[in-house]
């Protein structure tokens, strides 16, 4: 733990990617104490209002206050981000473990999973929300098992190759179960690899479910996501131009610091699997 | 190489059929029944029930998907329920704005990707090199409306440079001016995908850097100039043209976001607008036609593989 903390030190740009992190998740767990104003707050008099003293990113359409709406917003991004890397690397790592290592699962699995992988994430997204309806936990499912295949590709081909292993063999011949040998043996092993994907996913899901929310295909309207912000924001492209400008930026600081901190992890992580993490 | 590609072609047999049960399967998953999904909410009792026994809905779910699989091969995907045309004819209508957008992105993609990655490689860990790397994260960071937005708010509505919305046909008018309302779009959609393009030349050319091979070039004297792209860049060339099945993906997906943005009538914005309206047999068109075109690409991509390596074909 201490290494991978001096790892951010040493490089410079990633130690203000943790720093961006911890600023986002501190808004979004904070929010209630740290929001100027109701994030909901209707006040038509004060519509519209670019950047002021009173509204320091302006006010919206409704005169609710942008950076009340962007902190709420952050809680949104990260719960619906979070919910996604949970649900795929929890049933990617099962279903990516059990195919790679009883192979008689792997070829009706993987042969789907291949398949869905022919699937743009976005247009795979597109086609549940279609199936699902607007939803928040839709959502979290839509882009969830657009992610899952992935992280199942990466298990698969890690898990072959690990149960290969010479400790492995010694652990088989001294007795140990399937189970045991999964879930002692090489589930330890996965660790990094999933840590890396988990943080890559966690910035990928971020973008696509903004611009699901920017279709009019994410989270309900009436939620603050930054997604939504914008999708309200465009019709006033012309005459507003900070009701885009605001929450866009933290869209792209909040990825770009999963990126970076993906980015050195992967830096760190055990030669060994560098080959299977490529990011995407 | 015939007997390779022959076994590929083969090996696509499966994955075809299971895409396939996949699209199919779609329609039967949505909550309901797919008569009334079919023809909309208002639709009566009595129109429900005829289009169940012309669809055969009342039959075996098997001989329903050989049904539709036929269809499928005969290049009847059904008719959209909003437009009341027949979907291939929809689909047909909005494929040239997609094309010519995923054609000229994909230029631009190669043409930023690739040169920026050869000079990051050259000058690794230079400030060029941190400045390139640094620049290809933020653009894979950038949500792809967002940018798009931004672009036009810039060269559209502040400097008025290039149009911000629409595309006529250069079909129908031959007037190959109309390019320019595409500018804004390819630029919107190429920059985030050629981050990848930029970080994959970069890491696989610093790779074959460390071949002894890429030493004895050095060592014989020849220069530099010429090891980068004689013997790194083309050794390095494999891994970029594996990346280029997965770059059309991205595209694709880019062209939805992209198409909505500037209201651009193509297949893009044909799928938001199709989901929107809960248009399903036009949906179910799409997705097995973009399936199947990401099949293809990846088969040539293979092919041309075995065909820059010969070990590939003989392995």
């Amino acid at each position: 733990m201490n290494d991978i903390l001096r790892m951010f030190w040493n490089r410079k740009i990633a130690f203000f990617g943790l720093m961006m992190l911890i600023l986002v998740i501190l808004m979004g767990l904070l929010a209630p104490l740290i929001a100027p104003y109701d994030p909901f707050g209707v006040m038509p008099e004060h519509r519209l209002q670019p950047p002021n003293g009173l509204h320091l990113f302006g006010t919206d359409n409704f005169g609710r206050d942008i950076l009340s709406r962007i902190i709420y917003g952050a809680r949104m991004s990260l719960i619906s981000s979070a919910g996604v890397v949970a649900f795929s690397i929890f049933f990617g790592v099962i279903i990516g473990m059990f195919s790679g290592y009883f192979r008689k699962v792997d070829i009706v699995f993987m042969r789907v999973i291949d398949v869905l992988m022919a699937f743009p994430p976005l247009l795979l997204a597109l086609v549940f929300m279609a199936i699902l309806g607007r939803g928040l936990i839709n959502v979290i499912l839509a882009v969830g098992v657009t992610y899952l295949t992935r992280t199942v590709r990466i298990v698969f081909g890690l898990t072959l190759k690990i149960k290969e292993e010479v400790y492995i063999e010694a652990f088989r011949s001294a007795g140990a179960t399937d189970l045991r040998l999964l879930f002692r043996h090489i589930l330890p092993n996965l660790a990094s690899p999933i840590i890396v994907q988990a943080s890559f996913t966690f910035a990928f899901s971020l973008l696509d479910m903004a611009a699901l929310d920017f279709l009019g295909l994410g989270i309900p309207p009436e939620i603050p996501s930054w997604g939504n912000m914008l999708s309200e924001g465009t019709i006033y492209l012309t005459r507003s131009p900070w009701l885009l400008l605001f929450p866009g930026f933290f869209i792209v600081l909040t990825v770009f610091a999963f990126n970076l901190a993906g980015d050195v992890l992967r830096d760190h992580l055990d030669p060994r699997f560098r080959r299977e993490i490529s990011g995407v | 190489m015939l007997y390779y590609i022959l076994r590929r072609l083969l090996s696509l047999l499966p994955s075809l059929f299971i895409m396939s049960v996949l699209v199919f399967s779609f329609i039967h998953l949505i909550p309901g029944d797919p008569a009334v999904i079919l023809l909309g909410d208002q639709a009566s009792p009595a129109q429900v029930a005829e289009l169940k026994v012309s669809l055969g809905l009342d039959q075996p779910i098997y001989v329903q998907y050989l049904k539709w699989a036929a269809a499928v091969l005969h290049g009847d995907f059904g008719k959209s329920v909003f437009f009341s045309q027949p979907v291939a004819e929809v689909i047909a209508g909005r494929t040239e704005t997609s094309v010519c957008i995923a054609v000229l992105s994909f230029m631009l993609v190669l043409l930023i990707g690739i040169p920026i990655g050869i000079v990051s490689a050259a000058k690794y860990n230079s400030k060029l090199d941190q400045f390139f790397s640094g620049m290809s994260m933020f653009l894979a960071s950038v949500p792809t409306f967002w940018l798009g937005l931004n672009l036009m708010t810039l060269f559209s509505v502040q400097f008025k440079l290039l149009p911000s919305s629409g595309f006529p046909s250069i079909l129908q008018s031959g007037d190959l001016t109309n390019l320019r309302y595409l500018i804004l779009p390819c630029l919107t959609l190429a920059a985030p995908n050629s981050a990848l393009i930029i970080r994959l030349t970069r890491a696989s050319m610093l790779d074959v850097f460390k071949e002894d091979y890429v030493r004895t070039a050095r060592a014989k004297g020849l220069h530099e100039l010429k090891v980068v792209m004689l013997h790194v860049f083309r050794n390095s060339l494999i891994a970029v043209v594996s990346a280029l099945g997965f770059t059309f993906v991205g595209l694709v997906a880019g062209t939805v976001v992209t198409e909505t943005v500037f209201s651009l009538p193509g297949v893009g914005r044909l799928v938001v607008e199709s989901v929107l309206r809960r248009d399903y047999p036009v949906i179910q068109a799409i997705i097995l036609f973009i399936a199947l075109l990401y099949m293809l690409i990846n088969l040539l991509v293979d092919i041309s593989y075995a065909w820059l390596d010969p070990r590939i074909r003989h392995g």
